[in-house]
């Protein structure tokens, strides 16, 4: 996937522009930066959710995988209903694959119980099994800690890990870093940022 | 794994939706306590001439089931746009025109087609001949897909506003209208004797138009309403 010349401006302060990096197989990216510098703005225009409002252009040519700050999870659906009939259109995953992933992220035992019964930390998990299920290369990822405990952070940054060592490539925001001795690319926006391009892995 | 063919993908999310609906009665069951209520309402108004009330009976009835396909619109996309799962499908490979074609069915199933099961009974309630009840609900059958598809446009173009009630019935009501002309002339005809055939017809030929044409407005409109 790459970006070509990215720009936004939001109630006329500029936020980014001139972005233009590109991203492949192994790259475990994260993107920083203050509230309202634009990270989930520039996290959707990769993912193809805007069309106006934007300068530049993305080129992506991989199935993605997104994950939003709203979690997609439906309270009236228990866990196994939500990944099952997932909205994302992704393959029919069998009983035991979804029930896999569930015991991955923690929600063993929690299979049948309606979602609306379930804390956001664990509405969160539900959508992050998807992490253990999917197929896709490209992984877009908005704050995906949020809600998430310490264990289960950890747990996180083993599959993104994992995930980018098996060739695929990981974005996500978040204010915290990774503890992970993985190649870090990072990319931070910050006001009037005139070109962001990827540094150095850390 | 291999994503799912559009046709498999829709029966997984027309499953989703009724599975959904199913588990929230109290959103089935609104339109048609709405349609007993207002049925009510017009003998009162009206006064309790039997004459009087059968020659108001079609317009009233579908007028009614308008106003109640109308009032459960909204929230055809409403809930999955809150809690995030329209970006998803947004982002699905499957194409957009289809999903939103089982989203829309499936919210004709829980409302058009209980209505019109339930609409022989409303039109006795007002005295509507035992003849015309067979025209009353083939032709409620027919129109309520059609209203169903209308009013999906007008939720996906307000469904990222807080309060969108009033303007998708601006918005949709004037739309309704041809729907309105046909399905109660066709009930009418049924009262008098004459053919509801030329009037099914119509209503079949609107239904297969709004089939082809209204997912591209719901896809667009949803689009947008992602994007802004």
């Amino acid at each position: 996937m790459s970006a070509q010349g990215l720009g936004l401006s939001r109630g006329g302060r500029e936020l980014f522009s001139e972005l233009s990096f590109s991203l492949g197989a192994g790259q475990l990216v994260q993107i920083e930066g203050a509230n309202g510098a634009g990270k989930t703005s520039l996290l959707r225009i990769l993912a193809g959710l805007s069309h106006y409002g934007f300068d530049g252009s993305v080129a992506r040519n991989c199935p993605l995988l997104f994950l939003g700050h709203q979690p997609a999870v439906k309270g009236l659906l228990t866990p196994r209903e939500n990944l099952a009939w997932h909205v994302s259109g992704e393959g029919d995953y069998s009983q035991e694959a979804i029930d896999a992933a569930l015991e991955r992220v923690g929600l063993y035992g929690y299979e049948e119980v309606p979602a609306h019964n379930l804390s956001a930390g664990q509405q969160r998990r539900v959508s992050l099994a998807r992490l253990y299920l999917s197929d896709s290369p490209l992984w877009l990822l908005d704050e995906p800690f949020t809600a998430i405990d310490v264990g289960g952070v950890a747990e996180l940054e083993q599959q993104f890990v994992a995930h980018v060592r098996a060739g695929g490539c990981v974005v996500f925001t978040s204010h915290q870093a990774p503890r992970t001795d993985h190649p870090l690319f990072r990319l931070c926006l910050r006001e009037g940022l005139r070109e962001g391009l990827l540094g150095e892995p850390r | 794994m291999p994503a799912p063919p559009a046709p498999a993908f829709c029966l997984r999310l027309l499953q989703r939706q009724l599975v959904l609906a199913l588990r929230r009665p109290a959103g089935i069951a609104n339109p048609l306590l709405f349609f007993a209520m207002v049925v009510a309402l017009f003998p009162l108004g009206l006064g309790p001439d039997p004459k009087l009330l059968a020659g108001f009976a079609p317009g009233i009835l579908w007028i009614i089931a308008l106003l109640a396909s109308l009032l459960t619109s909204d929230t055809v996309f409403r809930s999955d746009f809150d809690d995030g799962s329209i970006e998803q499908l947004l982002l699905a490979p499957q194409p957009l025109y289809f999903s939103v074609l089982a989203y829309v069915g499936a919210h004709w199933l829980v409302t058009g087609v209980l209505l019109a099961l339930a609409s022989p009974l409303f039109g006795l309630m007002l005295g509507l001949p035992a003849v015309a009840l067979p025209a009353l609900f083939a032709s409620l059958l027919l129109g309520t897909a059609v209203l169903s598809l209308v009013g999906g446009i007008g939720a996906a173009l307000t469904v990222g506003l807080k309060r969108g009630g009033v303007l998708i019935s601006l918005l949709i009501l004037p739309l309704y209208m041809p729907v309105l002309i046909f399905g109660s002339s066709a009930v009418r005809a049924a009262v008098q004797g004459f053919p509801v055939a030329p009037q099914l017809a119509i209503l079949g030929a609107m239904l297969c138009l709004a089939i082809v044409l209204s997912p591209f407005a719901i896809a667009a409109a949803l689009k947008i309403s992602v994007d802004a």
